[in-house]
């Protein structure tokens, strides 16, 4: 912390996390532009195409419209990065930082209310018990990183996790995610980017998985083993011929992303995380001076 | 796989002419209905109440828009793309029996009850694309009207005036065939060769 002087990050968080909900719902990043239009290049179906094309057609006019690209906006979800040695002095700051941004959002982007009180009524502004959701973790280094990651409805539905008996080795694991995916059939908007999980326990497996999501569309895991298995998946569930929107076709994933966790020796947990098309996501990092600098888009001041 | 343009109301002559795969793009008047708003309106026809607009030729879609109202009171549509139509399952067949419309749009696809009551009466399935909000929202050129707020905007019966709203691909025709039956049956048969990529044969 040598020569950095304690500031206040909160009034910088609030102004970037609604940037980043502005953009992650307007504006894909240009990760899933080029997979998505990679995927219209080498579509054959003619009915899988015509869909690759409206949902190109759709995000195209979204961005230049400004307007959300898809009416579900999501569940309001930040993952917040601190590095060990920022000179934060405002940490108990952060979380209403982040809802004012939400409910700033909901308002002026504007983002469909999508937090509803299970025992009431819609909020109306995207905020709720524990809602927005904040993923914390502790990292080397003196930045903040902020990630808006709000995921819709339809495709999270299509999450499970399941406790496998460790005698079904990968290739169990693999089945099982084939056939996770052929019962989801058109439901989850395809094309989409399957996020896997092993190992931990259940909600680790289903946090890791989730967070793959994140990871640039296509991106192989490091370990080669996961990457050859995270290949083989795709292939595979690109057989079906579930293709976009259910309709038929060779594109039915962009990518399955795989990560895993040393698992308890009774236990194989397995996790899908299924992301739609509508891969949004919006990053930035905010450096220990109070500099920020946008990952996903370009965003001006 | 033809591309076809047709205005509501639409006669059921037009709709007996549409076959699966087709792409469809309809102008004229729809409207918006998810699950409460199907109920309201069988309700509705349960107690001979009569219904804010006649149902009679138009198209029902499945959606829960984003709207925004402006300082004079009247209603814009920021995106409007369609919602799971599986969850009207258990009573578009009544709805198409009792209102007689012609078109059911929306995302995902539905089964055996939807269509026989399609085979029957005569109306065809349009998926629009799933999240595609903003090509929905460009195609409305004007709220006509809404119905029923007090079931929360996204559940209200809203009338939309639309221009070529589409394209929608015909999932299910009013002869008994559906795309969703057809591709399931595929898929079943690729189950072996994707088993075979990773490596495992038993089903």
């Amino acid at each position: 912390m040598k020569g950095k002087l304690p500031m206040e990050f909160a009034p910088i968080i609030e102004k970037v996390a609604f940037n980043l909900l502005k953009y992650s719902s307007t504006v894909l990043p240009e990760n899933a532009i080029k997979a998505i239009k990679t995927a219209y290049e080498t579509e054959t179906n003619p009915v899988g195409k015509s869909q690759l094309e409206a949902i190109i057609r759709n995000f195209e006019a979204g961005s230049k419209l400004s307007i959300p690209m898809c009416q579900d906006t999501g569940i309001h979800i930040y993952y917040v990065e601190i590095g060990a040695d920022c000179p934060i002095d405002d940490l108990g700051k952060i979380e209403g930082a982040l809802t004012r941004a939400s409910q700033r959002a909901t308002k002026e982007v504007p983002m469909r209310p999508n937090a509803v009180d299970p025992f009431g009524s819609n909020s109306g502004d995207n905020t709720g018990r524990h809602i927005p959701w904040i993923n914390w973790d502790v990292v080397p280094g003196d930045k903040i990183k902020i990630t808006a990651f709000p995921k819709g409805g339809g495709s999270e539905n299509m999450s499970t996790v399941k406790m496998l008996k460790p005698g079904v080795g990968l290739k169990g694991v693999m089945k099982e995610v084939v056939d996770w995916m052929i019962n989801a059939g058109g439901q989850p908007c395809p094309p989409t980017v399957v996020g896997v999980a092993i190992g931990g326990g259940a909600d680790i497996a289903i946090k890791l998985a989730k967070k793959q999501l994140m990871r640039p569309i296509g991106e192989p895991h490091p370990m080669k083993e996961v990457a050859e298995m995270e290949k083989k998946m795709k292939e595979a569930i690109n057989t079906t011929g579930i293709g976009p929107m259910g309709l038929g076709g060779k594109t039915t994933c962009l990518a399955v992303h795989m990560d895993y966790a040393a698992r308890h020796p009774a236990s194989l947990p397995m996790a899908i995380s299924v992301q739609c098309w509508a891969a949004r996501q919006s990053g930035a990092e905010i450096s220990a001076d109070g500099k920020v600098k946008y990952l996903h888009h370009k965003i001006k001041e | 796989m033809a591309v076809v343009k047709l205005t509501t109301p639409i006669s059921e002559e037009e709709i007996r002419k549409l076959k699966i795969g087709d792409i469809l793009y309809i102008s004229g008047t729809i409207f918006l209905a998810r699950d409460e708003a199907h109920l309201r309106a069988l309700e509705y026809a349960e107690e001979g109440k009569e219904l804010p607009l006649d149902f009679k030729g138009l198209a029902v879609f499945h959606c829960g828009p984003i709207v925004k109202q402006d300082t004079k009171g009247e209603w814009h549509v920021v995106a409007a793309g369609p919602t799971t139509s599986s969850r009207m399952e258990i009573f578009q067949d009544k709805f198409i029996e009792k209102f007689r419309i012609s078109v059911v749009i929306g995302k995902g696809g539905m089964f055996d009850r939807t269509a026989a009551a399609m085979q029957k009466y005569g109306a065809v399935y349009g998926a629009f694309t799933g999240g595609a909000a903003v090509l929905a929202a460009k195609a409305v050129k004007k709220v006509k009207g809404v119905e029923w707020l007090d079931l929360g905007t996204p559940e209200a019966l809203w009338i939309f005036e639309v221009e070529e709203f589409g394209p929608l691909t015909i999932g299910i025709d009013s002869h008994g065939n559906s795309l969703f039956k057809q591709i399931s049956d595929e898929v079943e048969k690729n189950r072996a060769k994707a088993y075979e990529i990773i490596g495992v044969t038993q089903k």
